[in-house]
């Protein structure tokens, strides 16, 4: 087989776990896009280990650590979904911009160089 | 040498004592000012008395090195020397300053200040000793500039007026203005002679170059000019009269604005050899002495007169100095300190009693106050130049010097001594007049004022007595030929001999009948017509007679106010500006960088959304641009 076609399925799968984590609004879905792009990785590495013919067969044994980690990845990423969701009632992420800065304009710095001055 | 460190570290060590301990010891006060005082009399009379034996024979003379200051090339030493002129002059300032000792603890009593202001007399008088018997230049300048922060501190005795700040501040700038002067002259004079030591640089003075000694002699006389309040300088001295009246008779009368005289007097040589800055010297004084004695006419303020007086009898000296007579300045120094202390001092006890400066509010004192009365005539008559007074005698030597010089020839051009002579004798009349004034409006005519004014207490009284005595007398030892000229011992030799004299014709005073009948006809005919307009209507002041011409003399001829337009508002506009630019400009650019900074922050503030989506966003952008970026460039 050559190594074009799992490469191009690799981008088409990475592309499409891009395009869910960057304009999915369910925090549930972009979990399961960050999967796709996890595996499409995944792809890759199996598909170059082959090409390579690699004796240690490092490519599969990343493979393997990427898929544990990504097991543990979800668990954790779905409990939090599931604890902002009893808090929140939603799991939409635009509702979620607690962290944004708050917009007060900038401080009067004016006011304090003329009380400055005063003194 | 003894005797010249007790005249200058005696009321150095008073004013010490009255700095640290004045406060916890209030009482201490006057018996340390006194006892400081007088010590340095004692030392400043046994300085004249061997100054006086000696003169008799040689020239007296002693010198004394305390410590060398090496700098490079040049050295300074703290060197002190006492020669006749300089153990006169000391006893001068010696007797005047234990005299205002004396009356300032009955004048200033009860003042809540008085052992600062004791202290601060008796360091002037330290500095003042410092700097006539100094044998350095830099020595002279440390005394000189000490004298100066005295004066500044005295006349603002009484900082709660406003007035007096401002007089303070006046004083010390204008003096300031001509120290600047006075420094570049030292470094001239120095660096030519290659010396700072008063005596050598005299003894070298032939050597100096004609050039060299103009542009010294010129730069110090500006420091001349601002100490002994000349013309373009002299404005300080009326509105130093702020201060207490024993301190304008110490410093504003008798002692510090004599500084300037003594030393063109000490550095006499170096000036002669510089006809120009005669010339100028003698143009300065026909202006100061004139216009001083004019404005001293229509002065209402009668502290305003005498310091008006001094400014012109100041303008005598300088321009007996303009002349080539050094021993006549000195002499009309000696006489003038007298009698003007004495002017101060009575004035000053008729101030206490009767509660005000203006003589318009005085009148009819001459039975309530008899001492004061006898005395200060004895004052007024020797500011006026009546024969047996002492003021008599020294004017007659200026003038005498004066005509000398405009007849058979002397160091400066014929013209400015022809100037100085014609001025001088003009202004004995302008004197006589304002004199008159004064003593009419104080002492006769009935009482004005309202307050049952009485004789002063015996401290205040002493001064007076004692201060006449030298008013009367001190004008004989001129009459003598060639005796005080001895006892000084200045060398008014042109340098270079261009002028042939010998040393003992050159030395002496000469008083012509000419110059005297002409000058008592002079001072009789201002007398005898402020008395016809004062006799029509005792009640009026005889100076409302000028009206039109009253209100430039009364302003002393808008000096003031011309140097208000031309320097001082110019700066205060210039200082505004710079505080402008200081606020606005220094400060917006500080002020506006740190309000910029916070704006920019506003603008990155912006991305800050909260959705992790657009930061994401973002990154990937980020990424890929990099990843282009690195394909594409390499």
């Amino acid at each position: 087989m050559p190594l074009l076609m799992p490469v191009v399925l690799a981008c088409l799968l990475f592309a499409v776990g891009i395009f869910g984590v960057l304009a999915r609004r369910n925090a549930i879905l972009v979990l399961m896009s960050v999967e796709l792009m996890l595996n499409a990785v995944n792809l890759n590495l199996v598909a170059f280990d082959v090409y390579l013919r690699d004796q240690l067969l490092a490519g599969q044994t990343f493979t393997l650590f990427v898929i544990t980690i990504a097991a543990a990845e979800v668990g954790l990423g779905l409990a939090i979904v599931l604890l902002v969701y009893r808090n929140r009632e939603t799991a939409q992420l635009d509702d979620l911009h607690q962290l944004r800065e708050d917009d007060p304009g900038p401080p009067d710095v004016r006011d304090d160089t003329r009380e400055t001055a005063a003194r | 040498m003894t005797a010249v460190y007790l005249a200058v570290l005696a009321p150095f060590a008073a004013a010490l004592i009255g700095f640290f301990g004045g406060r916890r010891w209030p009482r201490t006060a006057v018996p340390v000012a006194v006892t400081g005082a007088s010590a340095s009399l004692v030392a400043a009379l046994v300085l004249a008395v061997r100054a006086l034996d000696a003169g008799a024979s040689a020239r007296f003379e002693d010198t004394g090195r305390l410590a060398t200051v090496p700098l490079g090339a040049l050295s300074i030493g703290i060197d002190l020397r006492v020669d006749g002129l300089a153990a006169v002059v000391g006893l001068a300032v010696a007797v005047v300053a234990l005299a205002v000792q004396v009356y300032s603890s009955a004048y200033l009593k009860g003042d809540p200040r008085y052992s600062s202001y004791a202290a601060f007399v008796s360091l002037f008088t330290a500095a003042m000793m410092l700097v006539v018997f100094a044998d350095d230049l830099f020595v002279l300048l440390v005394g000189w500039e000490v004298m100066g922060v005295c004066s500044y501190f005295l006349i603002g005795h009484h900082w709660e007026q406003e007035g007096s700040q401002r007089s303070a501040v006046k004083a010390f700038v204008v003096t300031r203005l001509g120290d600047v002067g006075f420094l570049f002259g030292i470094f001239v004079l120095g660096t030519a002679a290659g010396t700072f030591q008063i005596s050598r640089i005299v003894s070298q003075a032939s050597a100096l170059s004609e050039h060299t000694a103009t542009v010294a002699t010129l730069l110090l006389l500006c420091g001349v000019v601002g100490k002994s309040a000349q013309f373009p300088l002299h404005v300080w001295l009326p509105d130093a009269m702020a201060g207490p009246t024993p301190v304008s008779a110490l410093i504003h009368a008798a002692t510090m604005v004599a500084a300037g005289i003594y030393l063109v007097a000490r550095l006499y040589p170096v000036f002669l050899a510089a006809p120009t800055t005669l010339a100028v010297m003698a143009v300065i004084a026909c202006v100061t002495m004139l216009g001083g004695a004019l404005a001293a006419l229509a002065q209402d303020d009668i502290k305003r007169v005498l310091a008006y007086s001094t400014v012109s009898q100041l303008a005598y000296m300088l321009s007996a100095l303009a002349v080539g007579s050094a021993t006549a300045a000195s002499f009309h120094l000696l006489t003038h300190a007298a009698f003007k202390a004495l002017l101060f001092l009575a004035a000053g006890s008729v101030i206490h009693a009767v509660g005000t400066n203006l003589m318009p509010d005085m009148g009819g004192l001459r039975r309530a106050m008899p001492i004061t009365f006898v005395t200060m005539t004895i004052g007024l008559a020797a500011l006026a130049g009546l024969p047996p007074f002492a003021g008599f005698f020294s004017k007659e030597a200026v003038l005498g010097a004066a005509e000398e010089a405009a007849r058979h020839g002397g160091p400066v051009a014929a013209w400015a001594a022809w100037s100085v002579l014609v001025v001088g004798l003009l202004t004995v009349g302008v004197t006589a007049a304002y004199v008159t004034r004064l003593w009419l409006l104080t002492f006769f005519d009935s009482p004005r004022g309202g307050v049952a004014a009485h004789e002063s207490s015996a401290a205040i009284r002493w001064p007076l007595v004692a201060l006449a005595v030298p008013s009367v007398l001190i004008g004989l030892v001129g009459v003598r030929d060639g005796w005080l000229a001895r006892w000084l011992g200045i060398d008014e030799r042109p340098p270079g001999g261009s002028v042939p004299v010998d040393s003992a014709a050159a030395n002496q005073l000469h008083i012509g009948a000419t110059t005297s009948v002409l000058s008592v006809v002079l001072a009789v005919v201002g007398f005898g017509l402020v008395l016809l307009v004062w006799r029509r209507a005792p009640w009026e002041d005889p100076s409302l007679r000028l009206v039109r011409t009253r209100p430039a003399l009364e302003r002393a001829f808008w000096v003031d106010e011309l140097y208000d337009r031309l320097f001082v508002r110019p700066v205060r506009l210039a200082a505004r500006s710079v505080g402008w630019t200081d606020d606005a400009v220094i400060g917006g650019a500080v002020s506006g960088s740190g309000s910029g900074a916070n704006r920019l922050a506003g603008l990155l503030r912006r991305t800050q959304t909260g959705n992790v989506q657009t930061y994401l966003t973002g990154l990937l952008a980020g990424v890929v641009i990099i990843a282009v970026g690195v394909v594409t460039l390499t």
